[in-house]
């Protein structure tokens, strides 16, 4: 069972895990962003903006309240940090015309939480081509020092890399009860993001899907409690 | 079969019966039983009537005589004109009901050589057979719930109906309290909308209001109260019920009755055919393995229960068809009443926990109605003992209680209402008022109809984004219609109420295979709720064996055999009834009178002596509530025996408030008896101070701002708006050309929930979900009866120790588990500390941190 989501108070109020990654501190968030305070840079990863009317297209009428609940949220983050740079690690939009058809009152949300501030999308599978109608610069990947930002984690990258699309989430049990929640996953070198849209779900860490992708015996899932991160060895997740 | 002489109007009936009929009874030596003429000369008359049985008084038959008396008489249709449409619907909850009744009513039909055709529509028909029945379809056709809804919603449904006379729904009482039952009653609807000379049969089990299913099978009408005609046949010989009297040591709490079990095994081996029917399916699961440890003949005994392989299962009830089997274990899965053979015992492990669900179990044994069935009754633990001899006594009064039909929930009418647009376009005002006339939604307001047709068109938001992709739209001339074809294919896809947990495969492959495995054969379905808590390496019981949990990969559970292992309790679910408030009552007033103490076993008498002695014996009105210290904790006990779902609720409430009270709780245990509360706080000093009014902390008022509060967090409420949401349409089980299972429905409920939750809390399907908890998962009704019964009648025992009566709920503790985002933190805060302190023991730092 998920806990229940965060609502915008017990989202300001998170206690932020610091973390040292890549040379630099990073605080990750409760609410499932990353702050690189070095580069004074908020992180969040596949926020999937206007899911809710794609799937209208399909006749699933989902509440369509998701984009505005998802961009409250991150605009509570962004007044909590105060960044000099928001990035959205790619599949900002659920899909590649998602940008072309939002409302007015998304549009003016995503220019509040920009103003001031540098906002980069990256590009991903959901989203390839660059949005429009919205403030910010669309690139593929970013580098920040000796940390690459991306969409998808590349098996072979040498460096630091953060990354989202793989929706992590983790099991952990004990005393007779399993805990699942959304998490940071890391061995230190590589950290994937977990997802930030309201709408989106949990892939487990222990999924085929990350095979290869981290250093098991360094790895972390930091876990999504409600008002703290907790960072759980490998040992102890399920499958 | 005894001569029986019916009554005047019914000997003219007897008279006019055609030629074929006269004989076959004539040549078995049977006369037609009175009721069946009665029934007969009702439908004749015009009527639709109900027909209230007990097993093995010729109900199928009597339901089905009508049908057969006219369709002889109007004979085959002579060849070069049309074939005449389907004549009589015959409606049973059950699949294999339906095949078998195809199989008894073949029976006669092919002695008399009537001219009728009788065919099975199922969902495992094959394509080939239901398109040839759409072409040519048989006089009888037998058929579920969801085929007559599915039938309805094609376009051809007025056509397909054109020649219907008679609609007959089986085990009737069985049908009515589920949303399954709520689809038939609007599916009926429409029927009489294209027959408006139909005439409906009912065949029941006794039920404790009978006029409720004779509503539902008439329409209804503002300000009339119409009610189908009643024939009840009483008598049929008298159950011969006996509790299982142990040697052993009655158990003060558990389900598993292992003290008993040799003496089961003995009363196995002295009948033919035994059926032992339990409560869940854990318990069938650990019953059937306990008995084959005893089984030193290797008795032919089999297991059968909802989550086992199909296949598994028509293999088990065809080797019981041929007498094959000594003894099947079993829930209720096999409660209906399907003719399983010779069965000549029951046999009841745990209570029955209701009158009338003891009546219909007893009545699978010995299906002829002049012979008494024979059953025992096991209890599990010591209160079931009680709960046992008053299912006894209630027997043999004939006192029943089956629950009482609910009004119509509003996802079902959704889904019917793009049913019927899928078949033909409506006007509003017309289908509300053929809606109405379904008994289930006789008191449905326009308002809600209008929400709920919202719904079905464009999700019915207060933010209205989704009109240009709408489902269904109003046309110029006023009628709703479906907006594209495609509509319709994706109705057809998710037709159904029938919503089960996640589940998944289980599949049996060999041993250190893990989620590498291939293939292998599936053993049945698991909650995934469940199996997601396993690791590589546990073991637990399933579909008769010990198994091995190997993994998980997408759909499939992949387990391996561990024979000679020890099994972790299953804990995965299936229907946990709680006792009936009938039940319950009779209960409370057995402990309260020691003067029927004495028709108890010893063990239990001399349990409420030694509380009447340490404690208080509440009286039957009275509700008694301890205190007493134990461990560091301080420890607080109720007894409102008003079954396990409407005492978690109670506790939940409970709880806020002697938090808000200062009293502490920390922890809470529910039972189908009675509740635990503890926490730091002396909860006894407290009340004797006067600090906690005891009058305040169980008053009225709890349902009002402490439910709401806590009902939206609650996790059953999620549970059911997943339920609503899939029953609604909101989101699919399948799509067109996906085959989706629940583990990969794209968005999940519990997300969905949070933000309609947080942005429109008034929305219809929330509206649905509030509703189907309060009443279902929650059972607001009882305790609110509960609270308003015990005002002023509150006895307090403070006492310096635990009581007797409070020893089994005490038991419980620990055993259920509470999920709640406290304990989530708390555990992963302490698997955090874990984790960082042995890393720093072994590397002298944190790698990462």
């Amino acid at each position: 069972m998920w806990p229940a989501l965060k609502g915008l108070e017990a989202t300001r109020a998170g206690e932020a895990l610091a973390v040292d990654y890549g040379g630099g501190r990073v605080l990750l968030d409760p609410a499932g962003a990353a702050f690189f305070a070095g580069v004074s840079m908020l992180a969040v990863a596949d926020l999937h903006l206007e899911k809710g009317a794609f799937f209208a297209r399909r006749r699933m009428f989902l509440p369509p309240y998701d984009t505005p609940a998802t961009l409250a949220r991150l605009a509570a983050l962004v007044a909590k940090y105060d960044p000099k740079v928001v990035v959205s690690l790619g599949d900002g939009f659920h899909d590649d015309e998602a940008s072309g058809r939002l409302a007015p009152e998304t549009v003016a949300a995503v220019e509040a939480l920009a103003a001031g501030r540098t906002m980069v999308w990256v590009t991903g599978n959901h989203d390839p081509s660059p949005p429009a109608n919205v403030p910010g610069d669309s690139v593929d990947r970013l580098a920040m020092g000796p940390v690459t930002f991306r969409h998808i984690a590349e098996r072979d990258c040498l460096t630091h890399e953060v990354s989202g699309h793989y929706h992590p989430a983790a099991i952990l049990r004990g005393r007779g009860k399993a805990v699942r929640r959304s998490c940071f996953a890391s061995d230190g070198t590589r950290l994937i993001l977990p997802a930030f849209g309201v709408y989106t779900g949990g892939l487990n860490v222990r999924d085929r899907a990350f095979d290869g992708l981290f250093d098991l015996a360094a790895f972390r899932a930091y876990m999504q409690g409600t008002e703290r991160v907790y960072p759980i060895g490998w040992r102890d997740l399920i499958g | 079969m005894r001569p029986l002489s019916p009554p005047d109007s019914a000997k003219s009936t007897l008279f006019s019966l055609p030629a074929p009929f006269h004989g076959w009874f004539a040549k078995k030596g049977w006369r037609p039983r009175a009721h069946q003429l009665e029934l007969l000369a009702k439908a004749e008359a015009g009527r639709s009537a109900l027909l209230i049985a007990p097993t093995g008084a010729g109900k199928t038959l009597a339901g089905f005589l009508p049908s057969l008396v006219e369709l002889t008489r109007r004979g085959r249709s002579k060849p070069g004109t049309i074939e005449p449409g389907v004549h009589t619907l015959y409606i049973s909850p059950l699949k294999a009901l339906a095949v078998d009744i195809e199989r008894n009513l073949g029976v006669p039909v092919g002695q008399m050589g009537l001219p009728v055709t009788v065919e099975t529509r199922t969902g495992d028909t094959p394509v080939s057979k239901r398109q040839r029945q759409k072409r040519a379809p048989p006089d009888i056709l037998l058929t579920t719930p969801e085929q007559v809804a599915l039938l309805l919603s094609h376009r051809d449904a007025d056509r397909f109906f054109a020649d219907l006379r008679y609609v007959i729904f089986d085990e009737l009482h069985a049908l009515v309290t589920s949303k399954r039952g709520q689809l038939l009653a609007l599916g009926l609807a429409r029927l009489r909308t294209l027959r408006p000379g139909l005439q409906t049969i009912g065949l029941s089990a006794t039920v404790s209001e009978p006029d409720a299913l004779r509503r539902w099978l008439v329409p209804q009408a503002p300000g009339a109260d119409p009610l189908a005609a009643l024939i009840t046949v009483t008598g049929g010989a008298r159950p011969e019920i006996s509790i299982l009297k142990s040697e052993d040591r009655i158990p003060w709490s558990g389900h598993s009755a292992r003290h008993a079990l040799p003496d089961v095994y003995e009363a196995i081996k002295a009948h033919r055919t035994t059926l032992i029917f339990v409560n869940t399916r854990s318990q069938a699961e650990r019953i059937f393995q306990a008995l084959w440890t005893l089984n030193e003949e290797s008795l032919p005994i089999a297991l059968h229960h909802g989550s086992l392989d199909a296949g598994q299962r028509r293999k088990v009830e065809a080797a019981m068809a041929r007498n094959a089997l000594r003894a099947v274990v079993a829930t209720s899965t096999l409660d209906l009443g399907i003719d399983w053979g010779d069965v000549d015992l029951v046999v009841h492990v745990g209570s029955p926990k209701g009158a009338s669900r003891l009546a219909q179990r007893i009545g699978r044994a010995n299906h002829r109605m002049d012979e008494p069935s024979r059953a025992i009754l096991v209890p599990a633990n010591r209160f079931e003992v009680m709960e046992c001899q008053a299912a006894l006594d209630a027997n043999y009064l004939g006192a029943q209680d089956t629950p009482p039909i609910e009004p119509g929930a509003l996802d079902v009418l959704c889904q019917h209402i793009l049913g019927m647009a899928c078949s033909a376009p409506f006007h509003a005002d017309d289908l509300h008022a053929e809606v109405t006339s379904a008994a289930p939604y006789a008191d449905l307001d326009r308002e809600t109809f209008d929400r709920c047709v919202h719904f079905v068109a464009h999700g019915g938001y207060a933010l209205q984004t989704y009109e240009r992709y709408a489902r269904i739209r109003r046309a110029g001339d006023g009628t709703w219609r479906i907006a594209h074809p495609a509509v319709a294919q994706q109705y057809r896809l998710n037709a159904g109420t029938i919503v089960a947990a996640p589940e998944l495969d289980v599949r049996l492959v060999r041993p250190g295979a893990g989620t590498k495995a291939r293939g292998g054969r599936v053993l049945g379905r698991i909650e995934e709720i469940f199996l997601e808590q396993l690791v590589h390496g546990d073991t637990f019981l399933f579909a008769g064996k010990v198994l091995r949990f190997e993994g998980i990969r997408e759909n499939v559970c992949f387990v391996s055999s561990a024979p000679g292992l020890e099994a972790k309790v299953p804990a995965y679910m299936g229907g946990k009834f709680p006792t009936t408030t009938f039940l319950s009552a009779q209960v409370r007033a057995m402990l309260a009178d020691p003067a029927q103490w004495h028709r108890l076993p010893s063990q239990v008498s001399q349990w409420l002596g030694h509380q009447r002695d340490r404690s208080v014996v509440p009286n039957a009105s009275d509700m008694l509530v301890e205190t007493f210290p134990r461990g560091e904790r301080f420890y607080m006990v109720t007894y409102p025996f008003e079954g396990r779902l409407a005492h978690q609720t109670l506790c939940m409430l409970l709880t806020r408030r002697l938090e808000r009270a200062g009293a502490r709780p920390i922890g809470f245990v529910a039972s189908d008896y009675a509740v635990a509360i503890w926490g730091l706080g002396n909860m006894g000093a407290m009340i004797a101070r006067g600090e906690l009014p005891l009058a305040e902390l169980f008053s009225q008022d709890m349902l009002g701002d402490d439910l709401e509060a806590w009902l939206d967090e609650s996790f059953v409420f999620k549970r059911s708006f997943r339920y609503c949401a899939l029953i609604a349409g909101l989101i699919e089980k399948r799509h067109p050309g996906k085959e989706k299972s629940g583990r990969q429905v794209t968005v999940s409920t519990d997300l969905i929930y949070d933000v309609l939750r947080s942005h429109e809390p008034d929305h219809i399907l929330l509206q649905a979900t509030r509703n189907d908890a309060r009443a279902g998962y929650l059972d607001i009704g009882r305790v609110n009866a509960l609270l308003a019964r015990i005002r002023g009648r509150i006895v307090h025992k403070g006492l310096d120790r635990i009581s007797p009566l409070a020893v089994p709920v005490m038991l419980e503790i620990g055993k259920e588990p509470v999920i709640s985002s406290q304990t989530g933190d708390a555990l992963m805060a302490e698997k955090a500390m874990a984790t960082q302190a042995l890393v720093r023991e072994a590397m002298g730092e944190d790698m990462v941190d």
